[in-house]
C-alpha cells in the first residue's frame, strides 16, 4: 500500500551488472519506499533474476557501476549474510537443495544469526521447534518439513513455501520474491499468497518478480514495472499487469524506443 | 603385476620377520589346528613381500615409510588405569572388551552376562567354543597372499571373540576398544564374529590411541584382522571406527562371509593415522544375502587414508549397497577402491556403489576406483564417483539467510560427512562423530 511520507527502503541508481562478461543490467532505475508492493514484469532474459540476485550478492554477477542504498546503506559493500542480517531478503526462483543439513537446524541457525545482529532474543531448540510451528501454520506446512534435509525431495510448491516460512521468520525489511508463483498450482498459490499478504505491513516492502499475472490477483501490486533489457521501461499500476496480459510485451518496447528516439 | 625382483623391493621376511622376531615366544596350542594355522602364516611372512607402488593393489598408496621405521612388540599389556580407558567407553555398550596394544586387558573389560553368547578374550573362548571356531579363525580374512594379515596371524595370541547362538538376538552393542599406548610398538588386534543362524547384533570395533603415545615423535603400527561370519538369516551391525593419532600406521583386513538371506550392513569411519589402508571383502556364500557398506573418511594434513572394498557376489539374488564418502583437507590424500564382482550365476543381483569426494583445499588428493566385473547376464549394477568442492550454490544459498561464509562451507561440510555417521544406530557414538567432524572441519576453514 502506498501510504504519504513513507521512507525509502530502496534507492537504485545507474546500476550496471554483468555475468561472465555478458552485460545484463544497464542504467537500472528503482525505488521503493515502506509498505509499497512492487511486481516487475518483463520476458525471459530482460535481466529480472539476475536484478534480485545482484541484490542478493549472488557472486557470480559483476557490479561495473550504479549505486544502492538500502535504508540508507551502501548494499553493494555488503556480504550477502550482511544484506540478509540488514533485513534484506531474496525468495529463491529455484531454493537450494542442501543434502544433509535438517531444515529446522537451517532455519534457527538462520533466525538465531538475524535475531543477534538486531539483539534480540536467540531461541534455543525447543523454543524455537514451538516458534516455528506456528509460523508454519500460516503456510499450511506440515512440521515434518522440519526433520527433513532442506528443500531435498520437496515439490516446487513445497521449496516455495519454505522460501515464504524462511521469510516469515526473519521478518526482514525488503523482500524480492523471484518467480515465487513458477511450480504452484493454483491451491499452492493461494496458500503463498495469502501468507506473503498477511506478512505485509507499513513498514516493509515486497517487490515481486514475474512473467504472469496470476499472482497479482492474490497479492495486489501497488506497482508494476517492466523491464526488458537490463532497464526498467514502464511503470504503471496494478491495470498495467492486466494489459500485458493481453497485449504481450512488444508493444511496451516498442513505445519505449520511440520515447526514446524522440528524446534523443 | 609382480615386481619380485626388483632391487627396492622389501622381502616381507626381512621386514615383518624382524616384528616377528620381536614378538615374546608363544607357548604351544594344546590344539594342533591352531599350531598348524600360526606356522602357515609365519612360513607365508617370510615369502611374501612387501607391497609397493608397483602391485597394482597398492598403486595410490606407498607405505615405504613405514618399511623405513623399526618397531617392537609389547611383551605384555602395559598397565593402564580404567580412568585413561573410560573415555574411551560408550555409554550404550554394556559388554566390551578392551585391547591395550593388541593384549587382552581383562581388568577394563565387561563379558556378556546373556547365556550362550559368547563375547570373551581367544582362550577361554577355545576352551568351551573350539569346534565353533575352528571354520572361522584364520579362514576367511586369506594371509597367503597378503603379508599383513600373515604378520598378524603368526602371532596370533589374545583375539576378540563374539559367538551369538541361534536365534539369540544380542540387545546392546559389544564394544571392542584397541589401545595402542606406546609409541614404536606394532599391535596385531585381532576380531572373529560368528554370527550363528537367525541370530543379531551389533558390535563396534574401535581404534584408538592415548594422547602421550603420539605427542611426541615416533609412531605405533597397528596391523589388524577381523573375521565376521554371518550364517544364514544372521544380520549384523558392524561399526568400526579408526581414531589412531595422526602419525600411527594402521593396516586392517577384514573379511566377512554371509551365509544366506543374511544381513551385513557396516559404517566404517576413518579418522587417524599417518598411513592407513583398510581392506573390507564381504563374500556372498548363499543366495538372497544383504549388504551394506557405508564409509567416511575424514582426514588432513599430511594423513593418507586407503580404504580398498571387494563385494564378491558369488551367489544369486544378493543385494549390495555402498556409500563411501571422502573430506580430504591439508595436503592429505584418500584412496578409494570399490571392487564389485558379480561371478557367473550370480544371477539377479542388485549392486549400487556410490563414492562421493569433497576436497577442501587446492592441495587435498583423492585417488578413486570403482571396479566393476560383470559375469552374469541378469543383474542391476550401479556405481558412481564424484570428486568436488563445496557446492557455491549452497554456500551462497545459507549466505543468503545470514550463516557466515565460513559458518555456511563449515554446516555443508559437516552435513556431507554427516551422512554416513546418521547410518550409526548408536547415539552417543553418532554424537562424537559428529563433533569430531564438526571440530576438524571448523579447523580447517
Amino acid at each position: 500500500m502506498i501510504y504519504p511520507d513513507s521512507k525509502v527502503l530502496l534507492e537504485v541508481r545507474g546500476l550496471c551488472a554483468t555475468v561472465n562478461g555478458i552485460d545484463i543490467l544497464k542504467n537500472l532505475d528503482f525505488t521503493v519506499r515502506s509498505g509499497e508492493v512492487h511486481a516487475i514484469m518483463g520476458q525471459n532474459g530482460s535481466g529480472k533474476s539476475t536484478f534480485a540476485k545482484v541484490l542478493a550478492g549472488h557472486p557470480a554477477y559483476e557490479v561495473t557501476s550504479g549505486s544502492v542504498l538500502f535504508e540508507g546503506q551502501d548494499l553493494l559493500a555488503l556480504k550477502p549474510e550482511e544484506r540478509a542480517r540488514a533485513g534484506f531478503f531474496l525468495a529463491f526462483q529455484y531454493p537450494i537443495e542442501v543434502s544433509g543439513v535438517g531444515n529446522g537446524q537451517f532455519l534457527r541457525l538462520s533466525y538465531n544469526t538475524v535475531q543477534k545482529q538486531r539483539g534480540m532474543e536467540e531461541l534455543d531448540p525447543l523454543e524455537f521447534d514451538d516458534f516455528v510451528r506456528e509460523k508454519m501454520k500460516l503456510l499450511e506446512m506440515s512440521p515434518d518439513f522440519l526433520d527433513r534435509s532442506v528443500n531435498e525431495g520437496f515439490s516446487g510448491g513445497e521449496k516455495k513455501r519454505n522460501e515464504i516460512l524462511q521469510m516469515a521468520l526473519l521478518e526482514p525489511r525488503l523482500a524480492i520474491l523471484d518467480e515465487t508463483d513458477s511450480g504452484l498450482d493454483i491451491d499452492a498459490l493461494r496458500i503463498v499468497a495469502h501468507g506473503v499478504n498477511q506478512l505485509t505491513t507499513k513498514d516493509n516492502a515486497m517487490v515481486m518478480v514475474t512473467h504472469y499475472q496470476r499472482l497479482l490477483n492474490y497479492i495486489v501490486p501497488d506497482y508494476v514495472h517492466v523491464m526488458d533489457a537490463g532497464r526498467i521501461i514502464k511503470t504503471g499500476g496494478k491495470a498495467l499487469a492486466l494489459e500485458l496480459e493481453t497485449r504481450g510485451y512488444d508493444w511496451v518496447s516498442t513505445e519505449y524506443k520511440a520515447t526514446a528516439s524522440v528524446t534523443a | 603385476m609382480s615386481a619380485a625382483n626388483a632391487p627396492t623391493r622389501v622381502i616381507a621376511g626381512n621386514y615383518l620377520e624382524n616384528l616377528l622376531a620381536g614378538q615374546p615366544q608363544r607357548e604351544a596350542s594344546s590344539l594342533a589346528w591352531l599350531n598348524t594355522l600360526r606356522e602357515e602364516a609365519t612360513n607365508c611372512v617370510s615369502t611374501l613381500t612387501l607391497p609397493t607402488t608397483r602391485d597394482e593393489e597398492w598403486r595410490f598408496t606407498d607405505i615405504s615409510l613405514l618399511s623405513k621405521m623399526s618397531f617392537t612388540s609389547a611383551l605384555s599389556a602395559s598397565c593402564l588405569e580404567a580412568v585413561d580407558a573410560a573415555h574411551f567407553y560408550i555409554e550404550e555398550a554394556t559388554t566390551r572388551l578392551v585391547f591395550v596394544d593388541g593384549f587382552y586387558a581383562p581388568q577394563l573389560s565387561s563379558t556378556s552376562k546373556q547365556s550362550g553368547v559368547v563375547v570373551s578374550n581367544l582362550s577361554p573362548a577355545m576352551a568351551t567354543h573350539a569346534t565353533a571356531i575352528e571354520p572361522h579363525l584364520g579362514r576367511h580374512a586369506l594371509f597367503t597372499n597378503d603379508a599383513f594379515s600373515a604378520q598378524n596371524t603368526a602371532t596370533l595370541h589374545d583375539a576378540a571373540v563374539m559367538i551369538v547362538p541361534r536365534d539369540v538376538a544380542v540387545a546392546t552393542p559389544v564394544h571392542l576398544l584397541f589401545i595402542a599406548t606406546q609409541k614404536e610398538l606394532v599391535g596385531t588386534p585381532r576380531c572373529l564374529v560368528i554370527a550363528e543362524a537367525g541370530s543379531t547384533m551389533t558390535v563396534i570395533e574401535d581404534y584408538v590411541v592415548l594422547p602421550q603415545a603420539h605427542s611426541q615423535e615416533g609412531a605405533h603400527f597397528t596391523n589388524t584382522v577381523t573375521e565376521i561370519v554371518l550364517e544364514d538369516n544372521a544380520h549384523v551391525m558392524h561399526i568400526r571406527v579408526q581414531r589412531e593419532g595422526s602419525k600411527a600406521f594402521h593396516i586392517a583386513n577384514c573379511a566377512v562371509s554371509l551365509g544366506r538371506a543374511s544381513n551385513y550392513q557396516s559404517v566404517s569411519v576413518a579418522l587417524g593415522a599417518r598411513i592407513s589402508r583398510y581392506n573390507l571383502h564381504v563374500r556372498q556364500t548363499a543366495e538372497g544375502s544383504h549388504c551394506t557398506l557405508d564409509g567416511l573418511t575424514l582426514i588432513s594434513g599430511r594423513q593418507l587414508a586407503d580404504t580398498h572394498t571387494c563385494i564378491d557376489h558369488a551367489k544369486p539374488h544378493g543385494i549390495s549397497h555402498q556409500l563411501h564418502k571422502c573430506i580430504v583437507g591439508g595436503s592429505a590424500h584418500a584412496v578409494f577402491n570399490g571392487k564389485v564382482m558379480v561371478r557367473e550365476g550370480a544371477q539377479r543381483t542388485d549392486a549400487k556403489q556410490s563414492n562421493r569426494n569433497l576436497l577442501l583445499t587446492a592441495k587435498a588428493h583423492i585417488d578413486t576406483k570403482p571396479q566393476l566385473e560383470i559375469f552374469a547376464s541378469d543383474v542391476k549394477c550401479t556405481h558412481g564417483a564424484t570428486v568436488g568442492q563445496l557446492d557455491s550454490e549452497e554456500v551462497f544459498y545459507l549466505q543468503s539467510r545470514g550463516l557466515a561464509e565460513s559458518a555456511a562451507r563449515n554446516l555443508l561440510t559437516y552435513a556431507f560427512g554427516a551422512e554416513v555417521i546418521d547410518r550409526i544406530p548408536i547415539a552417543s557414538l553418532k554424537h562424537q562423530l559428529e563433533q569430531t567432524v564438526l571440530e576438524q572441519t571448523a579447523s580447517q576453514l
